[in-house]
C-alpha cells in the first residue's frame, strides 16, 4: 500500500491545518496541525469520537470551511488560496459528496435531483447521464419519484448516484449510514465502495463506526482535533 | 441561459408549494390597484387632451360680467375672423309646481365656432351632432332637467317670464367642461329670446362671452389686439392656456386617486418584504447544497434575481389584466360626472406599475435575497452555518428609498413626496403603537377563556411582530373605508343637524329695486318671516394703498381671483347675523356715507390686508376708494347673504343694480314659489336642498370611487396576512402535529386557529373603528366646529368585517397545514 502511494499521484493534500474558533471561555483549538495526502484512488477513513473534529475537517478538506491556519490542495489547486466562487469551482469539477442526512432538494424528483451537478455544470446530456447513474444504484425505476416517495436507504442511494454522476475525482462522504438501519447501511456502503471502486474516484469517509472505517485502505483518527 | 432554466423551474415548484404565491399576490394587488387609477386617469387626460381644441368652442374667448363692447366683433369681423356670443346665468326651471336650478346658455348664431353641439330626440337616447342653434321659442334641454321636471321632448317649459318648447335633449356642448365643476345642467337656447324671459337686470350673475375663430394668423393678430384694448375684469382665454388649466386639473385629481392605490402598494411593499424572507429562509438549504455543488455566488444570486423578476413580469400581465376591468368600475361608478365617452386607456400605466414593482422588489425584496447568495456551504454539515446578518441600516435604508422612489413615481412633485411620506411614517407609528397596546393587552386576557381560546389568543401574543404587522394592514385599509363609507354621511349629518330647523332654504336673487317693497308685501302676505334684502353691487378691486392689484402678487389662487374677478359687494346699517367682529369696529350711524368697508376673514387673509388699508374699487366705471374699518368671520352655511365686502349705507346709493335675500319656507309653502315667479319673473330662485342634494350626490359619486380604491387595501391587507401564514407555516405544522399527537382532535386545533385568527380580527377592527371614530372627531371638532355624535355603525361594522374577514382568510389558509397528517409532520 505504501508503494501505491509513493507511486501515486496525490489529488487531496492538507497542510498544517488548524481550527480555532472564539468561545465565551476564550479561543477554542478544533484542529490542531493536521497534514495529510491522499492519493488518486485511495480511501481514507477518518474516525473519532463525536466532536472530536471529523466533520470540521472533511469541511476543510473539501473547501466548504476556510481554515485559520494551514493550506488544501485538491488536485493541485490551493484552496485556501481561493475565494468562495474560486473553491466552488473546483467542486464543481472535482468533487461529490454524501451526506448522512441525504440532502436531497424535497421538491425535486429524483432524477432531477442527480441531474442538479450535471446541470449546474452546464452539461447537455444531464437527464440521459442522471437516468443512467440512478441505473446504476438500482433505481431506474424510481426517476420521477420524489425524496418523500422513497425510503431512507433509497433517498441514499439518490445521493449516491448524485454523488457520482460528475465522476468526481475526490468523494466525501460524511457518516453515510448514520441515518439508516444496519442492513440498509450494509448495503448502502457496499454500493458505495463498488461505484468508488468503477469510477477509481478517492474516496474520503467520516464515521464513527470502527467496522466500516476498516474498509477503507487508511485510517486516521482524530483525538481532540489532533490526529 | 442555465440561469434562466434553473430560474424557471425554481418558479414553477416555488409557485406549486406556495412560496411565490403571496410574493405573486402582493405584487399583482400593487399592479392592478395602480393600473386601475392609471388607465382611468389616462383615459380622461386622454379625452380632455382631445377635446382640447373644442372645449372653448372657438380658438379665443373673452369672459366678462358685464356685457361685452360691440367693437370687438366689429374688429374681428375686419380681421377676417368668425364670430359669436353666449350669455351663460343661473337660473331656475320650471314645469308647473316643480322647479330645477339650471345654467343658461343663451348662444347667437355660429356657435359653437369649434366642435358641434350634440343633442338627442330622447333623454339618453342616440346623439347627433347639429350645425344650428335652437330655433327662437325653443330650448334643448339636458337630459337630467327633464327627468327633474318630469318632461318630455316637444312639452313646455317657463324660464322667467316666458315658456319654451323643449325642442330637443341637450347630449353634449363643447364648452361644458370636463365634469367635475359644472353642477347644474344646461340649457341651450337662443340669444334672441333672453329679452323675454326678463332674467337679465343690471346686476344679474351673468357671464358674457365672446368666441372668436378663424385662421392662425389672423387669431394671433386679433389676440394682441384684445389684449391691448381689453377692460380689466375682462377675461381672454385660448386654447393653449384653457388646456393647461385642464390638465392640471386632471393631474391633480390623478395624484389624489395614485396617493390612493399607494396605501395598497405599501401594503403589498409589507407582503412583498414578508414573502422574501420566508422565500430566503426556504431555500436557504438548498442553496448550501449548490454551492457545496460547486455553483458559483453570483450563479445563486442571478437565479434568485430571474425567478423575481419573472414573478414581477407575471404580476403585471395579471395585475394590469384585473386593472383594466377594475377601472371600467371607477369609470361607471364617475359616470354621471364625466359624462362623455372617454378614449381607450394607454399602455403607460402598465410601464408605470412595472417600475413601481421593480422597485418594490428592489427594495423590499433584494436585501434578504441578496443575504441568500452568502449562504455558507458548511450548512449542508452544520444546520448552525447561516449566511451573515441582514445589514438592517442598508436594508432599511433601501426600503426607505424605495418608498420615496414609488410615491416619485407616483405624485412626481417633491414637496407633496416630502409631505406624504411625513405622513405615511406618522400613520404607519401611530398605527403600530396602537397595535401593539392591542396585541399586549391580548395577551393579559388569555387567562379566563378556554382553551382553543387559549391557543389562538398565545399565538397571538407569541408571534408579536407579526400580529401587530397584520393587523395594522388590515386595520389601515378597513379604517379607510370606515371614514369614506360611515363617518363621512355622519359628519354630514352632524352639520345638517346644527343648523337651526328654520334655516334659509332659498336664496332669491336679480330682484329689481322696484320689486324690493312689492316682494316684501307679497311674502309677508304668504306667512314668511321677515327677511332682510341686501342690495347687490358689482364691483373690481382695483388698487391697494394706492398701488394697483395687476402690479402685486398674491401667493394663494384665491387671492388672484379676489384680485382679477368682479365681486358683489353690499351695503349694511347692521352686521348680519351670524358675522362676528374680529378686529376693528362697525359703524355707527355717524359713519354712514363715509368712505369704509367691511372685510370677511377670507378676503383679508387672501390679499394680505389689515385695519387701515385703502382699498380702491371699480363700481360700473366709477372709482371709490375707502377704508378698511372691520374685519369679519363669516359663517357662510347659515344660507343667509353674506358677503366679502359690506360697505356703510348712503354711500353707494344708486348704485345697486339687483337686490338679493334668503327665505325659510316650509314644504307646504312651495307653491307659493310659483305664484311668486309669475309676479316677479326677473327673480331668480336657487333652492338650497336641492342644490345641496346634488353637491352630495357628486361627493357619494366621488367617494364610492375613492372607496373603491381603497378596497385594493383591504385586498393587500389579506395577502399581508398570507405572507405571515405562510412564514408560520412550519411552526403550524410542527404545533399541530404536536398537538394531535397529544389527543387534541382535529377541530380543537382548528378551533384554536379559528380563534386566533378571530381575535386578530377584532384587533383590527378595533383599531380601524377606534382610527375612524378619532378622525371623525377630530374632523367634526377641529375643522369643522360641529358637536360630534359617536355612532355605533362604525364599531359594529368595523368589528363584524375585521373579524368574519380575517377571521375567514386567516383560517382558510392555515387549513391545509392542519389537515396534514401528524405523522408526516413529525417525520419531516
Amino acid at each position: 500500500m505504501q508503494d501505491r502511494i509513493a507511486e501515486g499521484r496525490v489529488v487531496l493534500e492538507a497542510q498544517h491545518l488548524s481550527k480555532t474558533v472564539a468561545s465565551p471561555e476564550g479561543p477554542l483549538v478544533i484542529l490542531a496541525d493536521i497534514s495529510l495526502r491522499v492519493c488518486a484512488g485511495e480511501t481514507l477513513a477518518i474516525v473519532g469520537a463525536s466532536g472530536a473534529g471529523k466533520s470540521t475537517l472533511l469541511a476543510l478538506l473539501a473547501g466548504l470551511d476556510t481554515p485559520t491556519s494551514g493550506r488544501v490542495f485538491i488536485a493541485g489547486a490551493d484552496l485556501t488560496a481561493l475565494d468562495e466562487d474560486g473553491r466552488a469551482a473546483i467542486r464543481a469539477k472535482h468533487v461529490g459528496f454524501v451526506f448522512q442526512s441525504f440532502h436531497l432538494i424535497p421538491s425535486l424528483t429524483a432524477v432531477e435531483n442527480v441531474m442538479l451537478p450535471l446541470e449546474l455544470a452546464g452539461r447537455a446530456d444531464a437527464r440521459t447521464e442522471a437516468a443512467k447513474a440512478l441505473g446504476d444504484v438500482g433505481l431506474g425505476a424510481r426517476l420521477a419519484h420524489y425524496p418523500k416517495q422513497l425510503s431512507g436507504g433509497e433517498q441514499q442511494r439518490v445521493a449516491i448516484a448524485r454523488a457520482f454522476v460528475a465522476r468526481p475525482s475526490v468523494l466525501f462522504a460524511d457518516e453515510p449510514t448514520g441515518n439508516l438501519d444496519t442492513g440498509t447501511g450494509q448495503r448502502i456502503i457496499d454500493l458505495l465502495f463498488d461505484l468508488n471502486r468503477d469510477a477509481g474516484s478517492t474516496l474520503v469517509l467520516v464515521t464513527h463506526d470502527p467496522a466500516l472505517a476498516t474498509r477503507c485502505e487508511r485510517k486516521i483518527e482524530l483525538d481532540a482535533g489532533r490526529m | 441561459m442555465k440561469v434562466l432554466r434553473f430560474a424557471l423551474r425554481n418558479l414553477w415548484r416555488d409557485l406549486k408549494s406556495g412560496e411565490m404565491l403571496v410574493l405573486l399576490s402582493a405584487l399583482t394587488v400593487a399592479v392592478s390597484s395602480l393600473t386601475a387609477v392609471g388607465f382611468f386617469t389616462s383615459r380622461v387626460s386622454q379625452g380632455v387632451r382631445a377635446k382640447a381644441t373644442e372645449v372653448l368652442a372657438a380658438d379665443l374667448r373673452i369672459e366678462s360680467g358685464d356685457p361685452l363692447p360691440p367693437r370687438y366683433f366689429e374688429a374681428a369681423r375686419a380681421a377676417g375672423l368668425r364670430s359669436a356670443e353666449e350669455r351663460s346665468f343661473p337660473t331656475a326651471l320650471f314645469n308647473g309646481e316643480r322647479s330645477q336650478l339650471a345654467a343658461v346658455h343663451a348662444v347667437t348664431t355660429g356657435y359653437p365656432l369649434r366642435g358641434s353641439v350634440r343633442i338627442a330626440d330622447a333623454p339618453f337616447g342616440a346623439a347627433r351632432a347639429v350645425h344650428s342653434i335652437p330655433a327662437r321659442g325653443e330650448v334643448w334641454l339636458d337630459a337630467r332637467i327633464l327627468a327633474e321636471l318630469d318632461l318630455a321632448v316637444g312639452a313646455s317649459v317657463r324660464i322667467g317670464a316666458a315658456s319654451f318648447r323643449v325642442a330637443h335633449v341637450l347630449d353634449y356642448r363643447p364648452d361644458q367642461g370636463t365634469g367635475f365643476v359644472n353642477l347644474a345642467p344646461a340649457v341651450l337656447m337662443n340669444a334672441a329670446d333672453v329679452a323675454a324671459t326678463g332674467l337679465i337686470q343690471p346686476g344679474s350673475r351673468v357671464t358674457y362671452a365672446g368666441l372668436f375663430a378663424g385662421p392662425p394668423a389672423a387669431d394671433g393678430a386679433f389676440r394682441a389686439y384684445l389684449v391691448a384694448n381689453k377692460a380689466p375684469g375682462e377675461r381672454l382665454r385660448d386654447v393653449e392656456d384653457y388646456g393647461r388649466q385642464l390638465n392640471s386639473a386632471v393631474d391633480r385629481a390623478s395624484r389624489f386617486l395614485n396617493l390612493a392605490s399607494l396605501a395598497s402598494v405599501l401594503l403589498a411593499a409589507v407582503a412583498v418584504a414578508m414573502g422574501a424572507r420566508r422565500y430566503t429562509a426556504r431555500h436557504t438549504e438548498a442553496v448550501a447544497l449548490m454551492k457545496c455543488m460547486g455553483a458559483a455566488q453570483g450563479f445563486v444570486l442571478a437565479v434568485a434575481v430571474v425567478e423575481l423578476c419573472l414573478v414581477a413580469i407575471a404580476a403585471v400581465i395579471a395585475g394590469a389584466m384585473l386593472g383594466f376591468l377594475a377601472q371600467l368600475g371607477i369609470a361607471w361608478l364617475l359616470r354621471d360626472l364625466i359624462r362623455e365617452r372617454l378614449p381607450a386607456a394607454t399602455a403607460l400605466p402598465v410601464a408605470v406599475a412595472f417600475a413601481t414593482v421593480l422597485v418594490m422588489l428592489i427594495g423590499f425584496a433584494l436585501p434578504p435575497l441578496y443575504r441568500l447568495k452568502s449562504t455558507p456551504p458548511l450548512r449542508v454539515l452544520r444546520k448552525t452555518a447561516e449566511p451573515p446578518g441582514l445589514r438592517y441600516g442598508l436594508s432599511q435604508a433601501l426600503a426607505l428609498a424605495a418608498l420615496f422612489g414609488i410615491l416619485w413615481i407616483l405624485v412626481r412633485d417633491t414637496a407633496l413626496v416630502v409631505d406624504v411620506s411625513a405622513g405615511a411614517v406618522a400613520v404607519g407609528l401611530a398605527l403600530t403603537a396602537a397595535g401593539y397596546g392591542l396585541v399586549w393587552l391580548t395577551g393579559r386576557l388569555r387567562g379566563g377563556v378556554g382553551v382553543a381560546w387559549r391557543y389562538g389568543l398565545a399565538n397571538v401574543s407569541r408571534r408579536g411582530g407579526a400580529s401587530v404587522v397584520q393587523v395594522v394592514a388590515f386595520g389601515l385599509g378597513l379604517m379607510v373605508l370606515l371614514l369614506l363609507a360611515v363617518v363621512r354621511g355622519d359628519l354630514l349629518a352632524d352639520w345638517r343637524a346644527s343648523l337651526p330647523g328654520d334655516v334659509p332654504n332659498n336664496f332669491l336673487i336679480n330682484i329689481r329695486p322696484q320689486d324690493v317693497r312689492p316682494l316684501e308685501e307679497y311674502l309677508g302676505a304668504q306667512g314668511v318671516a321677515r327677511v332682510p334684502m341686501y342690495p347687490m353691487v358689482r364691483a373690481r378691486i382695483t388698487a391697494i394703498d394706492a398701488r394697483p392689484v395687476e402690479a402685486l402678487r398674491f401667493a394663494s389662487e384665491r387671492g388672484r381671483t379676489f384680485a382679477e374677478r368682479e365681486q358683489n359687494l353690499t351695503w349694511a346699517a347692521e352686521p348680519m347675523p351670524d358675522n362676528t367682529i374680529v378686529a376693528g369696529h362697525w359703524w355707527t350711524r355717524a359713519d354712514f356715507g363715509r368712505p369704509l368697508v367691511s372685510i370677511s376673514t377670507e378676503y383679508r387673509d387672501a390679499l394680505h390686508l389689515q385695519l387701515g388699508d385703502e382699498l380702491s374699487f371699480d363700481i360700473a366705471g366709477e372709482r371709490l376708494t375707502a377704508r378698511v374699518a372691520s374685519v369679519r368671520k363669516v359663517r357662510w352655511d347659515s344660507f343667509r347673504p353674506n358677503f366679502f365686502l359690506v360697505f356703510p349705507p348712503h354711500l353707494l346709493d344708486g348704485a345697486a343694480g339687483t337686490y338679493m335675500t334668503s327665505i325659510y319656507l316650509k314644504p307646504d309653502q312651495r307653491p307659493l314659489l310659483v305664484g311668486l315667479l309669475r309676479k316677479f319673473p326677473s327673480v331668480s330662485v336657487f333652492d338650497v336642498d336641492a342644490i345641496l342634494d346634488q353637491i352630495r350626490g357628486i361627493m357619494d359619486r366621488a367617494s364610492l370611487a375613492v372607496q373603491y380604491v381603497f378596497v385594493f387595501t383591504l385586498a393587500a391587507g389579506i395577502v399581508v396576512l398570507l405572507a405571515a401564514v405562510q412564514s408560520t407555516r412550519d411552526e403550524r405544522r410542527y404545533e399541530s402535529a404536536i398537538l394531535r399527537t397529544l389527543g387534541a382532535s382535529r377541530m380543537t386545533v382548528l378551533q384554536g386557529v379559528a380563534a386566533e385568527f378571530a381575535a386578530l380580527g377584532l384587533l383590527s377592527g378595533t383599531l380601524a373603528a377606534f382610527g375612524a371614530t378619532g378622525i371623525g372627531w377630530f374632523l367634526a371638532r377641529r375643522l369643522f366646529d360641529l358637536p360630534y355624535t359617536f355612532d355605533p355603525k362604525v364599531w359594529i361594522i368595523g368589528l363584524v368585517c375585521g373579524t368574519v374577514l380575517v377571521g375567514l382568510s386567516g383560517t382558510l389558509a392555515t387549513r391545509r397545514v392542519i389537515d396534514t397528517p401528524p405523522m408526516t409532520s413529525l417525520r419531516d
